[in-house]
């Protein structure tokens, strides 16, 4: 049987997949409401919206969701997750995206970029959160 | 003992180890370093005290059938059959440079200095792997939430052999920052220990300047009887045991 | 029945102000608890990664700390380990194979299976006390005072750890229990900038001036809260925050331990106004709820 020519790259489709599998969520179960994206507190820093940020992935793209950054803005405030009228785990999603980056042994934030300021007055739990989420 | 008699009898006793993957019949009551340089290795750095002190000797090795990891200083641990081992002399470990006279003992001068601190994920592979039974993690724990002197008591037997930072998820040297706590536990928050100083200050005004100079001016003989006839702690003693002469202690 | 305390790292430094008058308050209302004599960090955000068990490890290790103690009850001030304890313990309860995988991981630690309850103090305050009993108890009623309830994420979300997730209104029982007036806010449950004031700080900035706007807009005296990230986001960097973004107002920050301890006429000592900023302690003397100190 001859292959269908498909226009997503294996390589997007397999992360694509792994996202599924870190997340549990299907992305194909939204229906591009926007919920999420009106509630997020975040979505201005991103390059664009949570919204489109699961299209791209319910296309098979991972690449335009990486370059927007939406996984490393994402603070899990779990805002959509309770609005969501489809029950998708949003931050499940974004994690997974994260881990993605994290896992090739990239980090987010550098420690030593870190003011020496801050070290001393922030809250252990800042730097917990930070490291967990954004070092590798 | 003729040497012919020592052959035969370490050649009865040998047992198998593997050094680097590497298989060696070695007597069996042997520490591992002397079964390595029985083996023919020659240590010209890993090796330190040969007391258990020094932390220059970490080793690892694993048992046959089994997937654990043990841990032991080689110039301590006796070898056992079918053990697989390497030594692991160091290990890269990121040290804060500071200055000692004007750090603050805060929790926050840990903070700026190590901030991997935080990388921490309570995995406690860096308790299980140590050497010297320190409870990493607990001393781990105790610094994330900025108390020094916990920290400096929990990892008072650290020998800085560095094991602990090769198994570390986080990435981080622990037994350095335990190190930097201990500093300013000890240095800047304990108290001071004032029967230390009076003890300086006798020595100095020559409170034992004629006992020392009894000694000196002694024969060797001389020396010698009175060190026999010392007066010492019995073995057996009881909890209250005092010395009947105090020389010239207060 | 055994209560085990379990503190987090922040709350034995820098936020002791969200500490010491919480026991001393369980105290003095004879609510029995006893902090771990060991424990570690909780991981302060829950991990999300179906497959990332290790950073399960730390919440549950000191939940095993507190099965070894005879507790049947942990309870948690900062909501951050709140958030990441409970549901840690939820996917240990609900997950066997997972919970068989950590198990087996610890292989030190003794089997644990989610025998422990995670509470917040506010579910303790309302469960054990009762906002009837505390209002008795209440002798120095905060009477006038607006205050604003801030529960961010961690406290509210999501909702199988939810300390009230049909209504949360427990801040403004707690608030109204004290003699004070709850405020409607809208960013009550809102995020206040999180870790992200950190890596990205202009980001972090943004968020927590839409969270000041919002107190500003209810003509709140002070905001409370729970977390010592919010307090980070929305006290200590107030300052910044308002200098930012125009048309600002400061508005005083409270831990809602440092209130209750008030409320209840506790020692002011024991409240840490000190570390609490400067318009904290005015506003409380102003408003005569305390005396000015006589330094």
């Amino acid at each position: 049987m001859a292959s269908i020519p498909s226009p997503i790259h294996p390589e997007s489709l397999r992360a694509v997949n792994k996202i599924a599998e870190l997340s549990g969520q299907n992305v194909h179960e939204c229906m591009q409401c926007g919920t999420c994206s009106a509630v997020c507190p975040m979505v201005s820093s991103m390059g664009f919206t949570t919204r489109q940020g699961i299209h791209y992935l319910q296309f098979g793209q991972v690449e335009p969701v990486l370059q927007a950054r939406i996984g490393e803005f994402c603070a899990s405030c779990h805002t959509c997750v309770v609005r969501c009228p489809r029950g998708i785990d949003v931050p499940r999603v974004f994690e997974a995206v994260r881990q993605l980056v994290l896992r090739t042994n990239t980090d987010l934030v550098t420690l030593g970029d870190i003011p020496k300021d801050t070290l001393a007055e922030a809250p252990q739990i800042a730097f917990v959160s930070t490291f967990r989420k954004l070092t590798s | 003992m003729d040497t012919a008699a020592l052959t035969e009898k370490v050649a009865a006793k040998a047992v198998p180890i593997y050094i680097m993957g590497k298989r060696y019949e070695v007597p069996e009551a042997l520490t591992i370093m002397k079964a390595m340089e029985y083996a023919g290795y020659q240590y010209i750095r890993g090796c330190g005290c040969r007391g258990g002190v020094c932390g220059a000797c970490a080793t690892v090795y694993r048992k046959a059938g089994d997937y654990k990891i043990y841990t032991g200083l080689a110039c301590q641990t006796v070898v056992e059959p079918d053990m697989y081992l390497a030594q692991i002399p160091f290990y890269p470990a990121n040290r804060a440079t500071y200055d000692f006279e004007s750090a603050e003992p805060t929790p926050e001068t840990v903070f700026k200095l190590y901030p991997e601190l935080f990388r921490c994920v309570a995995c406690n592979a860096c308790t299980k792997v140590c050497p010297m039974d320190v409870e990493v993690l607990d001393y781990v724990s105790a610094l994330k939430r900025g108390d020094l002197k916990a920290a400096a008591e929990i990892s008072f037997d650290c020998i800085q052999c560095g094991l602990c930072a090769s198994r570390c998820m986080g990435e981080m040297a622990q037994y350095h920052i335990a190190q930097l706590a201990r500093r300013l536990a000890g240095g800047k928050l304990a108290a001071k220990a004032e029967h230390l100083g009076k003890m300086c200050a006798d020595i100095e005004g020559g409170a034992f300047a004629d006992l020392l100079g009894g000694l000196k001016s002694m024969s060797v003989d001389e020396l010698k009887k009175v060190y026999t006839e010392r007066e010492m702690e019995p073995h057996m003693g009881a909890d209250e045991w005092t010395p009947a002469s105090s020389h010239g202690l207060a | 029945m055994t209560i085990g305390y379990y503190p987090g790292c922040t709350l034995k430094t820098k936020a002791a102000n969200l500490e010491v008058a919480a026991l001393a308050a369980l105290d003095h209302l004879g609510i029995e608890v006893a902090e771990l004599p060991r424990w570690n960090c909780c991981g302060a955000v829950f991990s999300l990664a179906t497959d990332d068990l290790i950073h399960q490890v730390a919440p549950v290790r000191n939940l095993i700390r507190a099965a070894e103690q005879g507790c049947d009850t942990v309870v948690t001030i900062c909501s951050q380990c709140y958030n990441t304890l409970a549901r840690a313990n939820r996917l240990v309860r609900e997950d066997a194979e997972k919970r068989d995988t950590l198990n087996r991981f610890m292989t030190e630690e003794p089997d644990y299976a989610g025998e422990v309850e995670v509470v917040h103090y506010l579910s303790l305050l309302r469960d054990r006390v009762g906002w009837e009993r505390l209002r008795a108890a209440v002798t120095n009623p905060l009477t006038g005072l607006r205050v604003a309830p801030f529960y961010g994420c961690t406290l509210v979300r999501p909702g199988d750890v939810a300390i009230d997730a049909v209504d949360p209104a427990i801040l403004e029982g707690f608030i109204a229990a004290l003699g004070a007036e709850p405020v409607s806010f809208t960013a009550a449950r809102e995020c206040c900038g999180s870790y992200q004031m950190i890596a990205h700080p202009e980001e972090g900035l943004r968020r927590a001036a839409k969270v000041i706007a919002a107190a500003n807009a209810s003509a709140a005296d002070a905001l409370i809260l729970s977390c010592p990230l919010c307090e980070y986001n929305l006290g200590t960097r107030q300052g910044d925050v308002v200098a930012a973004h125009d048309g600002l107002e400061h508005v005083p920050t409270f831990y809602f331990t440092q209130l209750l301890g008030v409320a209840l006429g506790l020692d002011p000592e024991l409240c840490r106004l000190d570390l609490s900023g400067p318009a904290a302690t005015t506003l409380l003397t102003e408003r005569k709820y305390i005396a000015a100190a006589t330094a």
